[in-house]
């Protein structure tokens, strides 16, 4: 058998692993977005939102749900891979891959792609419980497409660099609490930075989370937000490869893996 | 013939400073059963770790089967099944599901791993538990889990790291057997570090004595209880004895009134003993080695303390502390 089969059977194996370890643990992993997120739309969509009037040439209904979908994409896929990875070197069983012949570029493959799926998966059911509320239809797929599926990418990897360096449960709560839920709450999912004063606009105009929200917006509403899709597009490719590339550089140092 | 392990001037320092490897050379030849023995701390554990990759190494070479670790790290890797001293593996996964994702870890498709999963399952006590979650087992049960593990891609090389260590006499025993077993009809050569001697001397073939980072001996099983001077032997008698009489010859100990100690020396055997027990007409009614004799030798190369003292030294109270 040539090195890509075995390659290919390793990949598929944490692959599906870390698929078959979100879909058993469903009350923790896949509930509470969908309660979360139904609160969302009732209370800011339906309740608040009437009052709100248009949003960025939408009612704000229409507006939030876009971001809303992006905001649980980005959440899922950090958490997986930050909770997975680390509690398999917490639990000392991440050993079974250090041991084994798996290049470490598969390693890092696997479980960012099983990041990915879940926050691919949560923002399907974000999306069509969002489209109880308003009618759906999406004006650009492979925007779309794209734009979601380079954002999970972003932040699974996000999550794999996390756990590498945390040592306890509390490494992995730190970063979305500190730096993920307040840039994601700031980065246009709740309002269209437009809306906002100078130098408040300019400012959100650091966020990264701003431009994969408004390129998934685009992509679903076709509504252009004056932010260049290709932009935001050639920023997201440029942090995935510094972060895989980061990512590589631990685990062929064996930062927290190996003494 | 191919030597399954070769370790060339291996050293470890770790950040701290404590230097856990001062340059150890060790040889293992394929088919072998080999018994690395030594104190806690010592550096079995370190030595197993730089081997599995799970420890780097400072200075020095390692290579299993001919392969490099560091530059032919996938083929040594192929080579090589580790059973670990701690449990690691995920508490939340079935028993099948942890072996099936291991042997896909080295490109074994599922399909082909529970195949193959079922034998070691089967020959190991555990395809009844196959469905059950890993931290329901018991301790001698996750333990075999770990051995099923390490044996699913088939390695020519299996390690493991005190893989009796708290598994009751039945189990030691049945796993012993499979141990045998698998060295001796599958050929698979198998390195063990153990802290209880008797397995060290009822398996092994060769063994390697390791103390404060440095190989103390490295010879055959054979060759080491050959070193002992001297043997101890306690005598269970039939009658009572008041008083123990001179015996020619031998250095006797009263016990208690049942039973009596008797040191023998290399070659003396013991036929004029029983001449003499004869002659007092003192009747004997069992006869068992005092303590292991693996034992007196690991203690005097750890200790620096010559054979003979520690033998007549070393009062049968503190050897049961260090026995299982």
């Amino acid at each position: 058998m040539s090195e890509w089969k075995y390659n290919l059977v390793a990949f598929n194996t944490i692959f599906s692993r870390e698929i078959r370890r979100f879909m058993r643990i469903w009350p923790q992993t896949l509930l509470p977005p969908v309660i979360t997120m139904t609160l969302y739309f009732v209370i800011f969509g339906a309740v608040i939102g009437s009052r709100v009037g248009e949003m960025g040439g939408f009612d704000y209904m229409t507006f939030v749900v876009p971001g809303l979908v992006m905001m649980s994409v980005i959440t899922n896929s950090f958490t997986n891979v930050a909770s997975s990875f680390f509690s398999n070197k917490f639990q000392k069983s991440i050993e079974e891959l250090l041991v084994s012949p798996v290049p470490n570029w598969v390693i890092l493959a696997g479980y960012t792609m099983g990041g990915v799926v879940r926050g691919l998966y949560v923002g399907v059911l974000v999306m069509l419980l969002g489209a109880f509320f308003i009618e759906l239809q999406i004006h650009h797929v492979l925007v779309t497409l794209l734009a979601v599926f380079l954002t999970a990418t972003l932040f699974a990897l996000g999550g794999f660099i996390n756990a590498i360096f945390a040592g306890k449960f509390d490494d992995i709560a730190i970063i979305p609490t500190f730096v993920l839920t307040p840039l994601t709450y700031l980065g246009g999912v709740f309002y269209s930075v437009d809306v906002l004063p100078e130098p408040w606009r300019q400012l959100s105009m650091l966020n990264p989370i701003l431009y994969q929200v408004n390129a998934f917006r685009y992509g679903i509403l076709g509504q252009d937000s004056g932010i260049s899709i290709g932009w935001a597009f050639a920023v997201m490719t440029l942090a995935i490869v510094i972060l895989a590339v980061w990512a590589l550089h631990l685990l062929r140092v064996g930062k927290g893996l190996r003494s | 013939m191919t030597k399954a392990l070769e370790i060339k001037n291996l050293q470890k320092s770790y950040d701290n400073g404590f230097e856990a490897l001062k340059g150890i050379n060790l040889e293992v030849q394929e088919g072998d059963f080999y018994a690395l023995l030594g104190p806690n701390g010592a550096g079995k554990s370190t030595t197993i770790g730089i081997i599995s990759s799970l420890v780097r190494k400072s200075s020095g070479h390692v290579s299993v089967f001919g392969y490099d670790i560091d530059s032919d790290m996938v083929k040594a890797k192929r080579m090589l099944g580790v059973v670990p001293q701690e449990f690691n593996f995920n508490q939340f996964e079935k028993v099948q599901d942890i072996i099936v994702t291991q042997a896909g870890y080295y490109g074994i498709p599922a399909a082909e791993a529970r195949k193959r999963s079922e034998k070691y399952l089967k020959q190991l006590g555990l395809w009844d538990k196959r469905n059950n979650v890993s931290r329901m087992l018991s301790g001698g049960m996750k333990r075999r889990l770990m051995i099923a593990r390490a044996l699913i891609h088939k390695p020519k090389l299996l390690i493991l790291d005190e893989p009796t260590a708290g598994v009751d006499i039945e189990l030691r025993r049945s796993l012993w057997d499979f141990l045998r077993e698998i060295n001796e009809q599958e050929g698979t050569t198998i390195i063990l570090t153990t802290h209880y001697l008797e397995e060290a001397e009822q398996l092994c073939r060769n063994i390697g004595i390791i103390d404060k980072g440095e190989i103390v001996e490295n010879t055959s099983m054979k060759n080491l209880l050959g070193k002992l001077q001297q043997e101890s032997f306690v005598l269970d008698l039939r009658e009572p004895v008041a008083d123990v009489p001179k015996f020619a010859g031998y250095t006797v100990r009263k016990v208690d009134d049942l039973s009596i100690e008797v040191d023998v020396a290399k070659n003396q055997g013991v036929n004029d003993l029983f001449r003499q027990l004869s002659d007092y007409s003192i009747s004997v009614a069992s006869m068992r080695n005092k303590s292991n004799r693996l034992e007196e030798l690991f203690v005097s190369l750890t200790t620096d303390t010559p054979v003979e003292k520690s033998v007549s030294e070393n009062s049968g109270e503190e050897k049961g502390e260090s026995q299982p």
